[in-house]
Protein backbone atom coordinates (compact mmCIF):
# COMPACT_ATOMS: atom_id res chain seq x y z
CA UNK A 1 0.00 0.00 0.00
CA UNK A 2 1.17 3.50 -0.79
CA UNK A 3 0.96 5.25 2.56
CA UNK A 4 1.43 8.84 1.48
CA UNK A 5 -1.42 9.05 -1.06
CA UNK A 6 -3.65 7.01 1.25
CA UNK A 7 -3.03 9.43 4.12
CA UNK A 8 -3.70 12.33 1.78
CA UNK A 9 -7.05 10.85 0.73
CA UNK A 10 -7.99 10.12 4.37
CA UNK A 11 -7.07 13.67 5.39
CA UNK A 12 -9.17 15.00 2.53
CA UNK A 13 -12.10 12.83 3.63
CA UNK A 14 -11.78 14.12 7.20
CA UNK A 15 -11.75 17.77 6.10
CA UNK A 16 -14.57 17.11 3.61
CA UNK A 17 -16.85 15.65 6.31
CA UNK A 18 -16.05 18.61 8.58
CA UNK A 19 -16.84 21.11 5.81
CA UNK A 20 -20.06 19.30 4.91
CA UNK A 21 -21.26 19.69 8.48
CA UNK A 22 -20.02 23.22 9.12
CA UNK A 23 -20.74 24.95 5.80
CA UNK A 24 -24.40 25.30 4.91
CA UNK A 25 -23.90 27.14 1.62
CA UNK A 26 -25.11 24.38 -0.73
CA UNK A 27 -27.79 23.26 1.71
CA UNK A 28 -29.24 26.78 1.91
CA UNK A 29 -28.85 27.40 -1.83
CA UNK A 30 -29.96 24.06 -3.29
CA UNK A 31 -31.78 22.36 -0.42
CA UNK A 32 -29.31 19.47 -0.28
CA UNK A 33 -25.82 18.91 1.04
CA UNK A 34 -23.29 17.52 -1.44
CA UNK A 35 -21.36 14.55 -0.10
CA UNK A 36 -17.93 14.27 -1.71
CA UNK A 37 -16.90 10.95 -0.15
CA UNK A 38 -18.15 8.97 -3.21
CA UNK A 39 -15.99 11.17 -5.46
CA UNK A 40 -12.98 10.47 -3.24
CA UNK A 41 -13.81 6.77 -3.42
CA UNK A 42 -13.82 6.91 -7.24
CA UNK A 43 -10.33 8.42 -7.18
CA UNK A 44 -9.09 5.92 -4.59
CA UNK A 45 -10.51 2.90 -6.40
CA UNK A 46 -9.00 3.95 -9.74
CA UNK A 47 -5.62 5.01 -8.36
CA UNK A 48 -4.77 3.30 -5.08
CA UNK A 49 -5.05 -0.23 -3.73
CA UNK A 50 -7.47 -2.44 -1.86
CA UNK A 51 -6.34 -1.38 1.63
CA UNK A 52 -6.82 2.29 0.77
CA UNK A 53 -10.38 1.55 -0.36
CA UNK A 54 -11.20 -0.27 2.87
CA UNK A 55 -9.62 2.47 5.01
CA UNK A 56 -11.50 5.24 3.21
CA UNK A 57 -14.82 3.37 3.44
CA UNK A 58 -14.44 2.61 7.16
CA UNK A 59 -12.93 5.93 8.31
CA UNK A 60 -14.91 8.18 5.96
CA UNK A 61 -18.17 6.37 6.66
CA UNK A 62 -17.73 6.43 10.44
CA UNK A 63 -16.69 10.12 10.43
CA UNK A 64 -19.74 10.99 8.36
CA UNK A 65 -22.11 8.99 10.58
CA UNK A 66 -20.62 10.45 13.77
CA UNK A 67 -21.83 13.94 12.84
CA UNK A 68 -25.16 12.71 11.51
CA UNK A 69 -28.24 11.02 12.95
CA UNK A 70 -27.30 7.93 10.89
CA UNK A 71 -26.55 4.88 13.04
CA UNK A 72 -22.76 4.28 13.11
CA UNK A 73 -21.68 2.21 10.12
CA UNK A 74 -24.64 3.05 7.86
CA UNK A 75 -22.43 4.82 5.31
CA UNK A 76 -19.54 2.34 5.43
CA UNK A 77 -20.95 -0.58 3.41
CA UNK A 78 -22.26 1.49 0.45
CA UNK A 79 -18.88 3.25 0.17
CA UNK A 80 -17.02 -0.06 0.38
CA UNK A 81 -19.23 -1.69 -2.23
CA UNK A 82 -18.80 1.28 -4.52
CA UNK A 83 -15.02 1.19 -4.17
CA UNK A 84 -14.81 -2.55 -4.79
CA UNK A 85 -17.02 -2.41 -7.88
CA UNK A 86 -14.82 0.26 -9.45
CA UNK A 87 -11.63 -1.46 -8.28
CA UNK A 88 -12.64 -4.75 -9.91
CA UNK A 89 -13.20 -3.16 -13.28
CA UNK A 90 -10.57 -0.43 -13.17
CA UNK A 91 -8.51 -2.03 -15.94
CA UNK A 92 -11.44 -1.42 -18.28
CA UNK A 93 -12.02 2.18 -17.23
CA UNK A 94 -10.27 5.07 -18.91
CA UNK A 95 -8.98 6.79 -15.82
CA UNK A 96 -7.43 9.76 -17.58
CA UNK A 97 -10.60 10.80 -19.45
CA UNK A 98 -12.50 13.65 -17.80
CA UNK A 99 -15.75 12.32 -19.26
CA UNK A 100 -15.19 8.95 -17.58
CA UNK A 101 -14.39 10.69 -14.30
CA UNK A 102 -17.59 12.76 -14.50
CA UNK A 103 -19.77 9.74 -15.31
CA UNK A 104 -18.23 7.66 -12.54
CA UNK A 105 -18.57 10.55 -10.09
CA UNK A 106 -22.26 11.00 -10.95
CA UNK A 107 -22.93 7.27 -10.66
CA UNK A 108 -21.11 7.09 -7.33
CA UNK A 109 -22.84 10.22 -6.00
CA UNK A 110 -26.21 8.72 -6.95
CA UNK A 111 -25.51 5.21 -5.66
CA UNK A 112 -24.03 6.11 -2.26
CA UNK A 113 -27.14 7.83 -0.76
CA UNK A 114 -29.37 5.08 -2.16
CA UNK A 115 -27.25 2.43 -0.44
CA UNK A 116 -27.29 4.31 2.85
CA UNK A 117 -31.04 4.84 2.66
CA UNK A 118 -31.51 1.13 1.91
CA UNK A 119 -29.63 0.27 5.12
CA UNK A 120 -31.52 2.90 7.15
CA UNK A 121 -34.93 1.68 5.96
CA UNK A 122 -33.97 -1.94 6.62
CA UNK A 123 -32.91 -0.96 10.12
CA UNK A 124 -36.38 0.46 10.78
CA UNK A 125 -35.32 4.10 10.70
CA UNK A 126 -37.60 6.70 9.13
CA UNK A 127 -35.46 9.25 7.28
CA UNK A 128 -36.99 12.40 5.84
CA UNK A 129 -38.14 11.27 2.37
CA UNK A 130 -40.58 12.81 -0.09
CA UNK A 131 -40.76 14.14 -3.59
CA UNK A 132 -38.10 16.70 -2.76
CA UNK A 133 -35.70 13.78 -2.05
CA UNK A 134 -35.53 13.25 -5.81
CA UNK A 135 -34.23 16.80 -6.21
CA UNK A 136 -31.73 16.28 -3.37
CA UNK A 137 -30.57 13.04 -5.00
CA UNK A 138 -29.99 14.81 -8.33
CA UNK A 139 -28.08 17.60 -6.59
CA UNK A 140 -25.87 15.07 -4.80
CA UNK A 141 -25.15 13.17 -8.03
CA UNK A 142 -24.43 16.37 -10.00
CA UNK A 143 -22.24 17.73 -7.19
CA UNK A 144 -20.21 14.53 -7.08
CA UNK A 145 -19.88 14.53 -10.87
CA UNK A 146 -18.52 18.07 -10.78
CA UNK A 147 -16.09 17.41 -7.95
CA UNK A 148 -14.59 14.10 -9.19
CA UNK A 149 -12.39 15.54 -12.02
CA UNK A 150 -11.18 18.23 -9.61
CA UNK A 151 -10.08 15.56 -7.14
CA UNK A 152 -8.24 13.70 -9.90
CA UNK A 153 -6.35 16.85 -10.89
CA UNK A 154 -5.60 17.87 -7.30
CA UNK A 155 -4.45 14.49 -6.02
CA UNK A 156 -2.47 13.65 -9.15
CA UNK A 157 -0.59 16.92 -8.76
CA UNK A 158 -0.02 16.28 -5.07
CA UNK A 159 1.21 12.78 -5.82
CA UNK A 160 3.64 14.10 -8.44
CA UNK A 161 4.87 16.70 -5.96
CA UNK A 162 5.29 14.34 -3.03
CA UNK A 163 6.35 11.06 -4.62
CA UNK A 164 9.73 10.13 -6.02
CA UNK A 165 9.74 10.60 -9.77
CA UNK A 166 12.26 8.40 -11.63
CA UNK A 167 14.57 10.37 -13.87
CA UNK A 168 13.77 9.63 -17.48
CA UNK A 169 16.83 8.81 -19.59
CA UNK A 170 17.03 10.12 -23.11
CA UNK A 171 18.25 7.96 -25.97
CA UNK A 172 20.85 10.57 -26.88
CA UNK A 173 24.43 9.42 -26.37
CA UNK A 174 27.44 11.52 -27.25
CA UNK A 175 29.51 8.51 -28.34
CA UNK A 176 26.88 7.58 -30.87
CA UNK A 177 26.56 11.02 -32.38
CA UNK A 178 26.50 10.96 -36.13
CA UNK A 179 28.88 13.50 -37.46
CA UNK A 180 28.04 14.75 -40.85
CA UNK A 181 30.36 16.36 -43.30
CA UNK A 182 33.93 15.52 -44.16
CA UNK A 183 36.36 14.84 -41.40
CA UNK B 1 -7.92 -9.31 -8.76
CA UNK B 2 -8.94 -9.86 -5.13
CA UNK B 3 -6.77 -12.25 -3.13
CA UNK B 4 -7.70 -14.56 -0.29
CA UNK B 5 -6.40 -12.06 2.29
CA UNK B 6 -8.64 -9.41 0.77
CA UNK B 7 -11.71 -11.58 1.21
CA UNK B 8 -10.77 -12.15 4.87
CA UNK B 9 -10.42 -8.38 5.42
CA UNK B 10 -13.74 -7.78 3.65
CA UNK B 11 -15.48 -10.36 5.81
CA UNK B 12 -14.04 -8.76 8.94
CA UNK B 13 -15.16 -5.26 7.87
CA UNK B 14 -18.68 -6.46 7.00
CA UNK B 15 -18.98 -8.22 10.38
CA UNK B 16 -17.72 -5.10 12.15
CA UNK B 17 -20.26 -2.90 10.38
CA UNK B 18 -23.10 -5.32 11.11
CA UNK B 19 -22.08 -5.32 14.79
CA UNK B 20 -22.02 -1.51 14.80
CA UNK B 21 -25.45 -1.35 13.20
CA UNK B 22 -26.83 -3.63 15.92
CA UNK B 23 -25.48 -1.50 18.79
CA UNK B 24 -28.18 -0.33 21.22
CA UNK B 25 -29.10 3.38 21.11
CA UNK B 26 -27.04 4.48 24.12
CA UNK B 27 -23.84 2.71 23.04
CA UNK B 28 -24.24 3.91 19.45
CA UNK B 29 -24.61 7.53 20.65
CA UNK B 30 -21.52 7.23 22.87
CA UNK B 31 -19.50 5.73 20.01
CA UNK B 32 -20.62 8.48 17.64
CA UNK B 33 -19.78 11.20 20.15
CA UNK B 34 -16.34 9.60 20.69
CA UNK B 35 -15.61 9.46 16.95
CA UNK B 36 -17.05 12.94 16.43
CA UNK B 37 -14.66 14.17 19.14
CA UNK B 38 -11.91 13.91 16.53
CA UNK B 39 -13.44 16.96 14.86
CA UNK B 40 -13.20 19.13 17.99
CA UNK B 41 -9.90 20.79 16.98
CA UNK B 42 -11.42 21.75 13.63
CA UNK B 43 -14.58 23.05 15.30
CA UNK B 44 -12.38 25.06 17.70
CA UNK B 45 -10.42 26.46 14.77
CA UNK B 46 -13.63 27.36 12.95
CA UNK B 47 -14.98 29.04 16.09
CA UNK B 48 -11.78 31.06 16.57
CA UNK B 49 -11.85 32.13 12.92
CA UNK B 50 -15.47 33.26 13.26
CA UNK B 51 -14.60 35.24 16.38
CA UNK B 52 -11.59 36.82 14.74
CA UNK B 53 -13.64 37.78 11.69
CA UNK B 54 -16.33 39.22 13.95
CA UNK B 55 -13.77 41.27 15.88
CA UNK B 56 -12.23 42.52 12.65
CA UNK B 57 -15.65 43.52 11.35
CA UNK B 58 -16.43 45.29 14.63
CA UNK B 59 -13.17 47.20 14.53
CA UNK B 60 -14.16 48.58 11.13
CA UNK B 61 -17.47 50.06 12.36
CA UNK B 62 -17.22 53.88 12.43
CA UNK B 63 -17.26 55.62 15.82
CA UNK B 64 -20.38 57.62 14.90
CA UNK B 65 -22.31 54.39 14.22
CA UNK B 66 -21.12 52.90 17.52
CA UNK B 67 -22.27 55.99 19.43
CA UNK B 68 -25.65 55.84 17.69
CA UNK B 69 -26.05 52.16 18.63
CA UNK B 70 -24.99 52.92 22.22
CA UNK B 71 -27.62 55.62 22.46
CA UNK B 72 -30.27 53.26 21.07
CA UNK B 73 -29.28 50.54 23.52
CA UNK B 74 -29.48 52.98 26.45
CA UNK B 75 -33.03 53.92 25.44
CA UNK B 76 -34.00 50.23 24.99
CA UNK B 77 -32.50 49.49 28.39
CA UNK B 78 -34.60 52.19 30.06
CA UNK B 79 -37.78 50.87 28.41
CA UNK B 80 -36.98 47.28 29.41
CA UNK B 81 -36.27 48.36 33.02
CA UNK B 82 -39.71 49.96 33.20
CA UNK B 83 -41.33 46.81 31.74
CA UNK B 84 -39.39 44.64 34.18
CA UNK B 85 -40.67 46.68 37.11
CA UNK B 86 -44.23 46.34 35.79
CA UNK B 87 -43.73 42.59 35.22
CA UNK B 88 -42.52 42.19 38.80
CA UNK B 89 -45.83 43.65 39.98
CA UNK B 90 -47.75 41.28 37.69
CA UNK B 91 -45.67 38.36 38.95
CA UNK B 92 -46.46 39.20 42.57
CA UNK B 93 -50.14 39.55 41.78
CA UNK B 94 -50.08 36.29 39.80
CA UNK B 95 -48.38 34.44 42.67
CA UNK B 96 -50.89 35.86 45.19
CA UNK B 97 -53.88 34.81 43.06
CA UNK B 98 -52.39 31.37 42.40
CA UNK B 99 -51.90 30.81 46.12
CA UNK B 100 -55.51 31.86 46.76
CA UNK B 101 -56.89 29.24 44.35
CA UNK B 102 -54.16 26.71 45.29
CA UNK B 103 -52.58 26.52 41.83
CA UNK B 104 -48.99 25.39 41.45
CA UNK B 105 -46.58 28.29 41.15
CA UNK B 106 -44.90 28.61 37.78
CA UNK B 107 -41.14 28.53 37.76
CA UNK B 108 -38.91 30.70 35.58
CA UNK B 109 -37.10 29.05 32.66
CA UNK B 110 -33.45 28.29 33.30
CA UNK B 111 -31.73 28.85 29.99
CA UNK B 112 -28.17 28.33 28.83
CA UNK B 113 -26.79 29.81 25.64
CA UNK B 114 -25.13 27.38 23.21
CA UNK B 115 -23.37 27.89 19.93
CA UNK B 116 -24.26 25.72 16.91
CA UNK B 117 -21.00 24.15 15.74
CA UNK B 118 -22.17 21.72 13.05
CA UNK B 119 -25.16 20.62 11.03
CA UNK B 120 -26.12 17.12 9.95
CA UNK B 121 -24.15 16.34 6.76
CA UNK B 122 -26.90 13.95 5.58
CA UNK B 123 -29.76 15.52 3.66
CA UNK B 124 -32.41 13.20 5.15
CA UNK B 125 -32.03 14.28 8.80
CA UNK B 126 -32.49 17.62 10.55
CA UNK B 127 -30.04 17.93 13.42
CA UNK B 128 -27.28 20.19 14.71
CA UNK B 129 -24.42 19.90 17.18
CA UNK B 130 -24.04 22.46 19.97
CA UNK B 131 -21.04 23.30 22.13
CA UNK B 132 -22.61 22.42 25.48
CA UNK B 133 -22.49 18.97 27.04
CA UNK B 134 -22.86 16.98 30.24
CA UNK B 135 -20.31 19.16 32.04
CA UNK B 136 -22.65 22.13 31.45
CA UNK B 137 -25.60 20.30 32.99
CA UNK B 138 -27.23 19.09 29.79
CA UNK B 139 -29.05 15.79 29.51
CA UNK B 140 -31.16 14.20 26.76
CA UNK B 141 -34.67 15.49 25.98
CA UNK B 142 -34.16 19.10 27.06
CA UNK B 143 -36.00 21.69 24.99
CA UNK B 144 -33.90 23.91 22.68
CA UNK B 145 -35.20 27.29 21.52
CA UNK B 146 -34.30 30.72 20.23
CA UNK B 147 -35.86 34.04 21.14
CA UNK B 148 -38.26 33.47 18.21
CA UNK B 149 -39.52 30.05 19.25
CA UNK B 150 -38.94 26.32 19.64
CA UNK B 151 -36.07 24.74 17.70
CA UNK B 152 -35.92 21.11 18.84
CA UNK B 153 -34.72 18.89 21.65
CA UNK B 154 -31.41 17.46 22.87
CA UNK B 155 -30.95 13.95 21.48
CA UNK B 156 -27.58 12.80 22.86
CA UNK B 157 -25.11 14.42 25.21
CA UNK B 158 -21.33 14.17 25.21
CA UNK B 159 -18.92 15.69 27.68
CA UNK B 160 -18.56 19.00 25.86
CA UNK B 161 -21.05 18.88 22.98
CA UNK B 162 -24.54 17.59 22.27
CA UNK B 163 -26.68 16.63 19.32
CA UNK B 164 -30.00 18.44 18.89
CA UNK B 165 -32.86 17.14 16.72
CA UNK B 166 -34.62 19.99 14.93
CA UNK B 167 -38.31 20.45 14.25
CA UNK B 168 -39.17 18.70 10.99
CA UNK B 169 -36.98 15.66 11.66
CA UNK B 170 -38.94 12.38 11.61
CA UNK B 171 -37.54 11.53 15.07
CA UNK B 172 -39.13 14.58 16.69
CA UNK B 173 -42.85 14.90 17.31
CA UNK B 174 -44.22 17.74 19.38
CA UNK B 175 -47.66 17.99 20.91
CA UNK B 176 -48.92 21.43 19.91
CA UNK B 177 -52.00 23.56 20.38
CA UNK B 178 -53.45 26.33 18.27
CA UNK B 179 -54.02 29.50 20.24
CA UNK B 180 -57.52 30.86 19.67
CA UNK B 181 -58.02 34.32 21.18
CA UNK B 182 -61.11 34.50 23.37
CA UNK B 183 -61.50 30.72 23.62
CA UNK B 184 -60.55 28.63 26.63
CA UNK B 185 -60.30 25.27 24.81
CA UNK B 186 -57.59 25.08 22.15
CA UNK B 187 -57.34 22.70 19.24
CA UNK B 188 -54.44 20.26 19.57
CA UNK B 189 -52.36 18.32 17.09
CA UNK B 190 -48.91 16.85 16.52
CA UNK B 191 -46.04 18.62 14.80
CA UNK B 192 -44.62 16.14 12.30
CA UNK B 193 -42.14 16.05 9.45
CA UNK B 194 -41.75 18.60 6.69
CA UNK B 195 -43.77 17.53 3.66
CA UNK B 196 -42.93 20.53 1.51
CA UNK B 197 -40.00 21.25 -0.78
CA UNK B 198 -36.59 21.81 0.83
CA UNK B 199 -36.62 25.42 -0.35
CA UNK B 200 -39.49 25.97 2.10
CA UNK B 201 -37.43 24.92 5.10
CA UNK B 202 -39.39 27.13 7.45
CA UNK B 203 -42.58 25.13 6.93
CA UNK B 204 -43.78 22.21 9.00
CA UNK B 205 -46.95 20.11 9.26
CA UNK B 206 -49.40 20.11 12.15
CA UNK B 207 -51.21 16.79 11.86
CA UNK B 208 -54.01 15.02 13.71
CA UNK B 209 -56.23 18.06 14.07
CA UNK B 210 -59.88 17.09 14.27
CA UNK B 211 -61.92 16.80 11.07
CA UNK B 212 -64.10 19.71 12.18
CA UNK B 213 -61.09 21.91 12.86
CA UNK B 214 -61.73 25.64 12.74
CA UNK B 215 -58.11 26.78 12.58
CA UNK B 216 -57.51 29.70 10.28
CA UNK B 217 -54.35 31.12 8.72
CA UNK B 218 -52.50 33.48 11.02
CA UNK B 219 -53.30 31.69 14.28
CA UNK B 220 -50.36 30.99 16.58
CA UNK B 221 -49.18 27.46 17.36
CA UNK B 222 -47.48 26.79 20.69
CA UNK B 223 -46.33 23.71 22.59
CA UNK B 224 -49.12 21.94 24.42
CA UNK B 225 -47.05 20.84 27.39
CA UNK B 226 -48.25 17.25 27.41
CA UNK B 227 -45.64 14.50 27.16
CA UNK B 228 -43.13 15.79 29.68
CA UNK B 229 -40.45 17.00 27.24
CA UNK B 230 -41.54 20.49 26.22
CA UNK B 231 -43.06 22.96 28.68
CA UNK B 232 -46.35 24.52 27.59
CA UNK B 233 -46.70 27.73 25.60
CA UNK B 234 -43.37 27.89 23.75
CA UNK B 235 -43.99 29.53 20.39
CA UNK B 236 -43.72 27.19 17.38
CA UNK B 237 -45.14 29.23 14.51
CA UNK B 238 -48.28 30.40 12.75
CA UNK B 239 -50.84 28.53 10.63
CA UNK B 240 -50.41 29.09 6.88
CA UNK B 241 -53.15 26.89 5.42
CA UNK B 242 -55.00 23.64 6.08
CA UNK B 243 -56.44 20.69 4.18
CA UNK B 244 -58.68 17.77 5.00
CA UNK B 245 -57.12 14.31 5.43
CA UNK B 246 -58.49 10.78 5.63
CA UNK B 247 -61.79 11.61 3.87
CA UNK B 248 -62.43 14.56 6.16
CA UNK B 249 -61.87 12.66 9.40
CA UNK B 250 -58.76 14.68 10.18
CA UNK B 251 -57.22 18.01 9.23
CA UNK B 252 -53.60 18.82 8.53
CA UNK B 253 -52.29 22.37 8.65
CA UNK B 254 -49.03 23.84 7.39
CA UNK B 255 -47.22 25.93 9.96
CA UNK B 256 -44.64 28.63 9.29
CA UNK B 257 -41.98 28.16 11.95
CA UNK B 258 -41.20 31.11 14.21
CA UNK B 259 -37.51 30.19 14.45
CA UNK B 260 -35.39 30.23 11.29
CA UNK B 261 -33.79 26.78 11.39
CA UNK B 262 -31.64 27.35 8.32
CA UNK B 263 -29.61 30.13 9.94
CA UNK B 264 -29.13 28.91 13.50
CA UNK B 265 -25.97 30.22 15.10
CA UNK B 266 -26.88 30.38 18.78
CA UNK B 267 -29.65 28.60 20.65
CA UNK B 268 -30.92 28.45 24.24
CA UNK B 269 -31.12 25.13 26.05
CA UNK B 270 -33.85 24.95 28.68
CA UNK B 271 -32.35 23.37 31.79
CA UNK B 272 -34.55 21.41 34.21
Amino acid sequence: MKWRPTMLVLAAAFVAVFLESSCGFFRNLLGAQIDVLPALMVYTALTLGFTSIVLLAVCGGLWFDSLSLNPPGASVLPLLLLGLLIYRSRDLLLRELVFAQVVLGAAAGAAQPLGTLFILLNKGQAPLLGWFSLWQWLVMAAGCAAVTPLFFQLFDRLRRALEYQPVTQTSFRTDREIKRGRA
Amino acid sequence: MLKKAHYIILGFVVLLVLALLQLPGGSASKLKLAIGGLFLPLFGLSNSTHQWLGQTRESLVPRRELLRQLDQLRRDNETLKLRLAQDAQFENENARLRSQVAWARQTRWRLKLARVIARDPASWWRSVEIDLGARDGLRPNLAVLTSDGLVGRVQSVGQSRSQVILLGDPNLRVAAKVVSPGRTNSETGIITVISTAPQEEGMIDLALLSGASTVVPGQSVVTWGEGGVFPADIAIGTIVDKQARDYGLATEARVKLAAHLGALEEVWVMLP
